[in-house]
């Protein structure tokens, strides 16, 4: 029992907590860009798949990894451009939208990879970024084990994290994403397109969502295979909700969700007695839709989410 | 330009839209075939053939469509309720197991002509039950259907490794994570001698049959149509959205759980972990395609039988790989809701 308790003592868990939680703060960040606007992004799964094979691919063949960081988020922002066309003017379904774009995302992705590469039994690798070393911070006892031996792209996702926390509170920009989500009427009579916000606020969310799935490729693993993303995408969507669509919250939720998932992963090792490892395996999902449960009445959703705008119509 | 709502439908134009969509999506997908260095007429035609060149490919096809008729029909209705079920990869995973258990355990004891009945009823309420969680959550607190089933697909997916790797752990097979086996008599009775092909397709075939006519002639359906249509409306009518809701999600999980137990015990005769390639998304497009159509399911089933069975002949063949094929099923899903929207609106200058 005070081994399960002494986890919490190990410098390891916490730099772990960081790593697991920056593909989450991305795609959480990308999902809450979109809904903020009134758009839900289902798709996000679908894009993060494609984020992990394009930036992978991108190394693979000879780029570098901020190119492949690049491409990535450009791609993202692509098929986020599709799931807005989609959404927005043409006012489709969000939810079966946003599904298909994840099927199709990540069917084209598996396409492209095998069609690029010859099948093998163990996938080929690059090399993925290192820790960055920060003189003085990363050599502190515990401390510099735990928060400053991390990869760039995660000083990257919480400096994202943050930008959008205040970028959405203090200025006019943030001001016009959160009334679209609101009430595009009002944002029309602002004399400002609310189709045009959202289509943008799509395709950044989704660029976002493509860096979470290549951050999975390009500093946790150094591989691509098949199902790697496993659902990080639908989590985000819950986290999202679990954040009640505010940015600082969701970086807090991503953490606290990292916290379990890392903690769960060591506990396998210490707890002896049969208990299955699928269980430890089921606790992410499972506190997905707890964290749903317990912020349902909680949440302040977006007046206008999934209400598709239409001009001169009410 | 902007977009205005037909005040009628042409009926030509409901059958033409899923044809369009399936044309359009195979000529988007042959630009990919074409950047395998293959050219796309010659690989439909190799799928064609894949799917329709021989005794056995024709049973195979008919195999595949038939989870897929199942699945498409949880989708369809449903979808048609505005109850967004995209759990029937777990549901049907449910309903395998639940099919298992009961056909390897009691079934012995039981003639078929009883066990058989009772290994489907035991899935079909495995498939309910999980439904029916995520729908009592979003009737009580709101909590949208989509996220909780897409995250119970997972969870269902690693107990269906925990039980196969556990307590239902078949102990003859070679450490091979698989469950135990179904007793043999009520394996289900083949169609065509010396192929797969089993009557699961007919029970498929009759499940759309009487789902159609449950949507067409009971008030049951017409509950089921309002409360799609317009939620506020029906209650307004005296339409018990709840319990129509929890009716809809019953359906649905059953006809998911069925697909799992026909799997089983028309092919297999156990779970392993590779028991479905993705059936309950698939069943997703099968239902749109179809326009959330019970009849029409059954035609779609088959077309998005036909792209698997047939893209893994082409590959075979012609080196392209088999993700085409869901590919081409993804790109029609979304060229079908492109062609629906322009089946009830048009363009206007």
């Amino acid at each position: 029992m005070t081994e399960a308790f002494e986890i919490f003592f190990t410098a390891s868990l916490w730099g772990a907590v960081l790593r697991i939680a920056t593909p989450l703060i991305f795609g959480t960040l990308g999902a809450l860009i979109c809904e903020r606007a009134g758009v839900l992004n289902l798709g996000i799964e679908g894009i993060m798949t494609m984020g992990a094979m394009v930036a992978w691919m991108t190394v693979y063949q000879g780029g570098d990894l901020w190119t492949g960081l690049l491409v990535a988020a450009l791609c993202g922002g692509l098929f986020g451009l599709l799931h807005a066309i989609l959404t927005v003017p043409l006012a489709l379904s969000q939810h079966v939208t946003g599904l298909g774009i994840t099927l199709f995302a990540s069917s084209l992705t598996y396409y492209v990879y095998r069609l690029s590469l010859p099948v093998s039994s163990t996938p080929p690798t690059i090399e993925p970024f290192q820790p960055l070393s920060i003189p003085g911070l990363s050599d502190l006892p515990f401390v510099g084990e735990a928060l400053f031996s991390q990869t760039a792209p995660t000083y990257l996702a919480i400096a994202a994290i943050l930008l959008v926390a205040y970028g959405m509170a203090r200025t006019p920009l943030g001001l016009a994403v959160r009334m679209t989500g609101e009430n595009p009427h009002a944002v029309e009579a602002q004399g400002l397109d609310p189709i045009r916000i959202r289509i943008g606020a799509v395709v950044c969310g989704s660029a976002l969502m493509a860096l979470g799935g290549a951050f999975l490729t390009t500093a946790t693993f150094n591989s691509f295979f098949p199902t790697m993303v496993q659902g990080r995408g639908w989590v985000c969507i819950a986290l999202v909700v679990f954040a009640s669509w505010r940015p600082g919250k969701a970086l807090l939720g991503a953490l606290l969700f990292a916290l379990f998932d890392a903690y769960q992963l060591r506990l396998q090792h210490v707890v002896e007695g049969g208990i299955p490892y699928q269980l430890f395996l089921m606790v992410p999902y499972v506190l997905s839709i707890a964290a749903l449960i317990a912020m349902s009445r909680r949440a302040k959703v977006p007046q206008a989410l999934m209400a598709p705008y239409r001009k001169g119509e009410r | 330009m902007r977009l205005e709502r037909r005040s009628q439908i042409p009926p030509s134009m409901l059958l033409a839209a899923p044809v369009a969509a399936m044309v359009v999506a195979l000529a988007l997908s042959g630009g990919l075939i074409a950047l395998a260095g293959v050219n796309p007429l010659s690989a439909y035609g190799e799928m064609l053939r894949g799917a329709f060149g021989s005794r056995l490919s024709i049973s195979e096809t008919l195999t595949r469509a038939t989870p897929l008729m199942l699945t498409g029909l949880a989708a369809a209705v449903a979808f048609r309720a505005r109850l967004w079920n995209i759990g029937a990869e777990g549901q049907l995973y449910a309903g395998a197991l639940a099919a298992a258990w009961i056909g390897h355990h009691y079934a012995p004891a039981l003639p078929p002509a009883l066990a058989i009945p009772l290994i489907m009823a035991s899935a079909m309420v495995a498939g309910a039950l999980l439904l029916l969680g995520p729908v009592i959550l979003r009737l009580r607190l709101g909590v949208d259907e989509v996220v909780t089933t897409l995250l119970l697909n997972f969870i269902v997916l690693l107990f269906v490794s925990m039980m196969i790797e556990g307590p239902m752990k078949d102990p003859l097979a070679f450490g091979w994570p698989q469950s135990v086996p179904v007793e043999r008599d009520v394996m289900l009775p083949k169609l065509m001698e010396r192929t797969r092909l089993h009557i699961g397709l007919a029970i498929a075939v009759v499940a759309a049959l009487l789902i159609a006519l449950l949507q067409a002639r009971t008030v049951f359906g017409m509950a089921t149509r309002a409360a799609g249509l317009n939620a506020r409306a029906a209650a307004f009518a005296g339409v018990p959205l709840a319990t129509t809701l929890l009716a809809v999600a019953c359906l649905s999980g059953a006809m998911a759980g069925l697909a799992g137990a026909i799997e089983v015990t028309g092919l297999k005769g156990y779970v392993t972990l590779d028991l479905s390639p993705g059936y309950g998304y698939s069943g997703i497009v099968v239902a749109m395609l179809a326009g959330l159509n019970p009849l029409g399911v059954v035609l779609t089933s088959l077309f998005v039988a036909i792209v698997f069975v047939g893209a893994d002949g082409m590959s075979r063949a012609l080196g392209v790989p088999s993700f085409i094929a869901d590919v081409i099923v993804s790109i029609s899903l979304l060229t079908m809701l492109v062609a629906l929207l322009f089946t009830s609106y048009r363009v206007r200058r």
